[in-house]
C-alpha cells in the first residue's frame, strides 16, 4: 500500500478520533437542556464532560493539521468550499468552549444560564455540519478542473448532505445520552437511558436510510454496505445493551456505530477525497491531492511514534475521572446557598 | 476592496486579537507550575495559595487562546487556499505535528490538572501543569517555524508541473535560522507578560490591604492593626511580586540579547524588512539609528529626526561600520530578479510598529528593575504610584503586538518571501461578501469576549487568596471541592 493511501486512511482514524470523541460531548451539551430536572443535574452534566472535552478536541485540529499536511488540496479545497458553514462551527466551538469554562465562575444565575445556552447551541452547530460536510464530499459538491468551488451556499446542502448532518447529530444525541447515563448515578442516569433509546430510534432510522443511499447513489464498493451494516448492528446492539441496563457495553456499540459511519463514508470515498458534481473527470482523488512521499514519511514517522502515547494519555484521563458523578458530587453551590436555586 | 484585502484584515484582527492570550498562556503555565513546585517541595502554604490563585487566572485565559487558535488553522484553507495548496507540503508538516505533539500534551493535562486537584497524588499532579506548559512551549516552535519559513523559506524545491513548494529537507524547516533566533526571543517575550502580570496583581494587593499610615505607629492599636492572617497574606503578595518583578527582568534581558541577534538573522535574509523598520531609503556606511523621525505621510521624506550613529551598522552587521542596504537600492536589485513592482512594506508601519515594539519592551524591562528595586530586602511599595502598576503587563503585551504586526507586514508584499506574493494566496471561490461576513462575525464575538474575560479577570483578581484547605484525595461519596 502506499502512503498517499495510508494517510487517507489516517486522516479517516483522526476524523473517526474526534467524532467519537467530541460526539458524545456534543450530545451532552445537546441533552443540557432536556435531560437535568434541575441545576444541579445540569451541574453534573457539565462536568462528566469537564475534563476531556478540551483534549477531544484536539483530534479536530489534527485531523485539519493533517489534511493541510498530507492532502493540501483536499484541506484547501474542503476547506474554502464550506466558509459559510466552517464559519458557524467556529463560532460555535468558541462560545462553547468558553462556556465550559466560564459558567461556573460567577455565582450569578442569569450568567450561568447565558452560557449553558452558548454550550447547548454551541455542540448543535458542528454535530450537524459535520454530518452536513463529510456527507458531502462522498454526494458531490461542485468544484472544477482546478479543484476550485464554484457553487453556492445551496449546493452544499442537498437532501444527501441533510440527511448525513441529520444522522451525525441524532447519533451524537444518542452516544451523549448514553455517556450520561454510563458517568452518572441517580435519576439523571435512569432518564438518560430511557432517552437515548428513544433517540436511538431516530438516529438508527436516519443512519439505516443514509447507509442505503450511499450504497445505492454514491458507491461501487460492496465495502459500503459492510461498514454501513457495521455501523447499524453496533448501534442496535448498543441499544439493546442500553435496554438491558448495561451502559458500558451500550456505549461501546454507539461509538463503534459513530466510527463505522466515518468508515463507511471514508470507503465510499476512495480513491477520491472530494467527489465533482459537475463532472466525475473533475473528482479531486488521493493522488492529485497528495503531498510528496518525503513529508508523509516524516509524518508517518511521527504519528506511529505519537498517537500510541497519545491514545495512552488520554485513555489514562478517562481511567482518572471513571467515578460516575451525582448531584451529592458537586461542591458548595453558592446559588442554593443564597436561596435562589432552581 | 477586495477579497484580498478583506481577507487580510480578518487575519490581521484574530492574529493580534489570538496573540493578547498566547504569551500569558505560555508565561504563565510556568509560573504556575514553578509556584506549585515550590508548595510541594516546601509545603509552604502560600505558594499553593498563589498556584490557586495564578492558576484560576491562567485558565480564563488560557481557553480564549485555544478557541481563537483553532480559527487560525482554518482560516489557511477558507481564506488561503491558494497559499495552503502552494506551501502545504511544506507549511502543514510543522501544524500538523504541533498539534500532535504539542496541543494533545497541553489540553490533555491542563483537563487533568484542572480537576485533578483530589484525585491525583501529589507529585503526579504536578506533573500535570509541567507536562501542559511543556506542550505551550513545543507549539511555539512549531508554529514559528512553520511561519519562519514565510519569511525565510529553506528546506524545499518548486515543482513546476504540480505549481508547488516541496518539502526536501525538514531538518532545514525546523532548524531555519529565523526560527532558531525568534523562538527564545519569544519565549522570553512570552515570560515578561507573565512576569509583569504576576507582579501587577501582587502589587495591587499590596497596594489594596496595606495598614493605614496611622495604625502602623500605631496609634489605634484596637481597631487597625492587621491580624495574623493578613500579614501572611501580605507576605504571599510578596513573594509574588519579587517572582514576577525577577521573571521580568530576567526574560527582558533575554529578549534584549536574542532580538540582537535576530536583528542580524533578519538583515541577512530579509533586508527590506530591516531597510523598512529604519526607513532608511539610501544605503548608507556606517549606518545611524534613528530613535524618531517625523516624516511625510508617505513616508517617503523626513521632516526632522533623532539619531544615533553607528547603531544600527551594529544592529544589522554586528560591527560599528557596517554597511546596510537602503530601501532604493534594494528595490532596484528585486525588480531586476522578480520585474517591476513594489517590494517594500508599508514603510511608516514597519518603522513606527518597530519603535514601539523596542520602545514598550525597554520599558516593561525598566519596571521589573525598578520594581526589584523598591521591593529590596522585604520593602513593600507604597508609593502613591503604586496602583499605576495595573497597567503594567499592558506594556509587554503591546510590545509582543508590535513585534508581530513589524514581522508579518515587514514581510509584504510577500506571502512567501520570493515565492508568493500575498494576492496570489487568496481563496478563489470566496466572495468580497463572505470574507466581509466572517470579518464582522469574529470582530463581533471576539468583542464580546474581550469585554466578558477582562471582567471575569478582574472579578477573579479582587476575589483575592482562597483560603481553602490543602487537597487531599477524596473518597468515592465525598463532594468535589472544585467542580465547574
Amino acid at each position: 500500500m502506499d502512503l498517499p493511501v495510508i494517510w487517507f486512511g489516517l486522516v479517516a482514524v483522526l476524523w473517526v478520533g474526534y467524532l467519537v470523541l467530541e460526539g458524545f460531548d456534543f450530545g451532552v451539551g445537546m441533552l443540557l437542556h432536556t435531560l437535568p430536572r434541575d441545576r444541579r443535574e445540569r451541574r453534573v452534566m457539565i462536568n462528566t464532560v469537564g475534563p476531556v472535552f478540551d483534549g477531544n478536541e484536539v483530534w479536530l485540529i489534527t485531523a485539519a493539521g493533517a489534511m493541510f499536511a498530507a492532502f493540501p488540496e483536499w484541506y484547501a479545497t474542503t476547506f474554502s468550499a464550506y466558509y459559510l458553514p466552517l464559519l458557524l462551527v467556529l463560532v460555535a466551538l468558541i462560545v462553547r468552549n468558553v462556556g465550559f469554562e466560564f459558567r461556573h465562575k460567577r455565582p450569578d444565575l442569569a450568567w450561568q444560564r447565558r452560557w449553558e445556552w452558548a454550550i447547548a447551541a454551541g455542540s448543535v452547530v458542528p454535530a450537524v455540519v459535520w454530518g452536513v460536510l463529510l456527507a458531502g464530499l462522498v454526494g458531490g459538491i461542485p468544484i472544477d478542473a482546478d479543484a476550485v468551488y464554484v457553487g453556492g451556499l445551496a449546493e452544499l446542502f442537498t437532501p444527501y448532505a441533510l440527511l448525513g448532518g441529520l444522522v451525525t447529530s441524532t447519533l451524537f444525541l444518542t452516544h451523549g445520552a448514553l455517556f450520561t447515563a454510563l458517568k452518572t448515578v441517580g435519576p439523571l442516569r435512569h432518564r438518560a437511558r430511557a432517552l437515548a433509546l428513544r433517540l436511538g430510534a431516530v438516529a438508527g432510522t436516519s443512519l439505516t436510510a443514509l447507509v442505503l443511499w450511499t450504497s445505492m447513489a454514491h458507491s461501487d464498493t460492496v465495502l459500503t454496505l459492510v461498514t454501513g451494516g457495521l455501523s447499524v448492528a453496533a448501534l442496535s446492539l448498543g441499544l439493546l445493551a442500553a435496554w438491558l441496563g448495561r451502559e458500558g457495553w451500550a456505549f461501546t456499540g454507539t461509538s463503534v456505530a459513530v466510527a463505522a459511519l466515518v468508515g463507511t463514508l471514508y470507503v465510499t470515498l476512495f480513491p477520491n477525497v472530494v467527489v465533482s458534481s459537475l463532472d466525475p473527470a473533475w473528482n479531486l482523488t488521493i493522488a492529485d491531492a497528495s503531498s510528496t512521499p518525503y513529508t508523509l514519511t516524516i509524518m508517518t514517522v511521527v504519528s506511529v511514534v505519537a498517537l500510541p502515547v497519545i491514545i495512552g494519555y488520554q485513555a489514562w484521563t478517562y481511567w482518572v475521572f471513571r467515578k460516575r458523578l451525582g448531584t451529592h458530587h458537586m461542591p458548595d453551590d453558592e446559588l442554593v446557598a443564597a436561596g435562589r436555586g432552581a | 476592496m477586495e477579497a484580498v484585502d478583506l481577507a487580510r484584515w480578518q487575519f490581521a484582527i484574530t492574529t493580534v486579537y489570538h496573540f493578547f492570550f498566547v504569551p500569558l498562556t505560555i508565561g504563565l503555565s510556568a509560573l504556575v507550575a514553578g509556584m506549585q513546585t515550590a508548595w510541594v517541595r516546601t509545603g509552604a502554604e502560600r505558594w499553593l495559595r498563589l498556584t490557586r490563585f495564578f492558576g484560576k487566572l491562567f485558565l480564563i485565559n488560557f481557553i480564549l487562546g485555544v478557541v481563537t487558535g483553532i480559527v487560525q488553522e482554518f482560516q489557511f484553507g477558507m481564506n488561503w487556499s491558494e497559499y495552503s495548496r502552494f506551501v502545504g507540503d511544506v507549511f502543514g508538516a510543522p501544524l500538523a505535528l504541533e498539534a500532535l505533539l504539542a496541543f494533545f500534551l497541553e489540553s490533555t493535562f491542563l483537563g487533568l490538572w484542572i480537576f485533578g486537584w483530589d484525585r491525583l497524588p501529589r507529585k503526579l499532579h504536578l506533573m500535570c501543569i509541567w507536562l501542559a506548559s511543556l506542550g505551550t512551549v513545543f507549539s511555539a516552535y512549531f508554529i514559528l517555524a512553520a511561519n519562519s519559513f514565510m519569511q525565510n523559506p529553506v528546506g524545499f524545491r518548486i515543482n513546476e508541473e504540480r505549481g508547488r513548494a516541496e518539502l526536501t529537507d525538514f531538518g532545514a524547516v525546523l532548524a531555519n535560522p529565523v526560527a532558531v533566533v525568534t523562538f527564545p526571543h519569544q519565549v522570553f517575550a512570552c515570560f515578561m507578560v507573565a512576569g509583569a502580570f504576576v507582579a501587577a496583581v501582587a502589587a495591587w494587593h499590596l497596594f489594596r490591604t496595606a495598614p493605614a499610615p496611622a495604625a502602623a505607629v500605631g496609634d489605634e492599636p484596637d481597631a487597625e492593626v492587621p491580624g495574623e492572617e493578613q500579614r501572611e497574606a501580605r507576605r504571599t503578595w510578596v513573594s509574588a511580586l519579587r517572582l514576577g518583578a525577577v521573571t521580568l527582568l530576567v526574560a527582558g534581558v533575554g529578549v534584549v540579547l536574542t532580538g540582537d541577534l535576530q536583528g542580524k538573522v533578519m538583515y541577512d535574509v530579509q533586508p527590506m524588512k530591516m531597510a523598512a523598520a529604519e526607513a532608511a531609503w539610501e544605503t548608507q556606511q556606517p549606518a545611524d539609528f534613528s530613535v524618531i523621525t517625523i516624516g511625510t505621510l508617505d513616508g517617503q521624506h523626513e521632516v526632522w529626526s533623532l539619531t544615533v550613529p553607528y547603531v544600527l551598522s551594529f544592529l544589522a552587521t554586528g560591527t560599528l561600520d557596517g554597511e546596510v542596504v537602503g530601501i532604493d537600492e534594494l528595490q532596484a536589485a528585486y525588480e531586476a530578479t522578480w520585474g517591476p513592482g513594489t517590494y517594500s512594506p508599508n514603510i511608516p508601519l514597519a518603522y513606527w510598529s518597530f519603535r514601539l515594539m523596542m520602545g514598550l519592551g525597554f520599558a516593561s524591562l525598566a519596571a521589573g528593575a525598578l520594581l526589584l528595586w523598591v521591593t529590596r530586602r522585604g520593602r513593600v511599595p507604597t508609593g502613591r504610584w503604586t496602583p499605576l502598576l495595573v497597567a503594567l503587563p499592558l506594556l509587554p503585551l503591546l510590545a509582543n503586538s508590535f513585534g508581530w504586526i513589524f514581522t508579518e507586514t515587514g514581510r509584504q508584499p510577500w506571502l512567501v518571501f520570493g515565492l508568493m506574493p500575498t494576492s496570489a494566496g487568496v481563496s478563489p471561490s470566496t466572495s468580497v461578501l463572505e470574507v466581509a461576513f466572517s470579518m464582522i462575525a469574529f470582530t463581533a464575538v471576539y468583542t464580546v469576549l474581550a469585554l466578558v474575560e477582562v471582567r471575569l479577570m478582574l472579578t477573579w483578581i479582587r476575589k483575592g487568596l482562597d483560603e481553602a484547605p490543602p487537597p487531599r484525595v477524596l473518597a468515592d461519596d465525598e463532594p468535589l471541592t472544585f467542580a465547574y
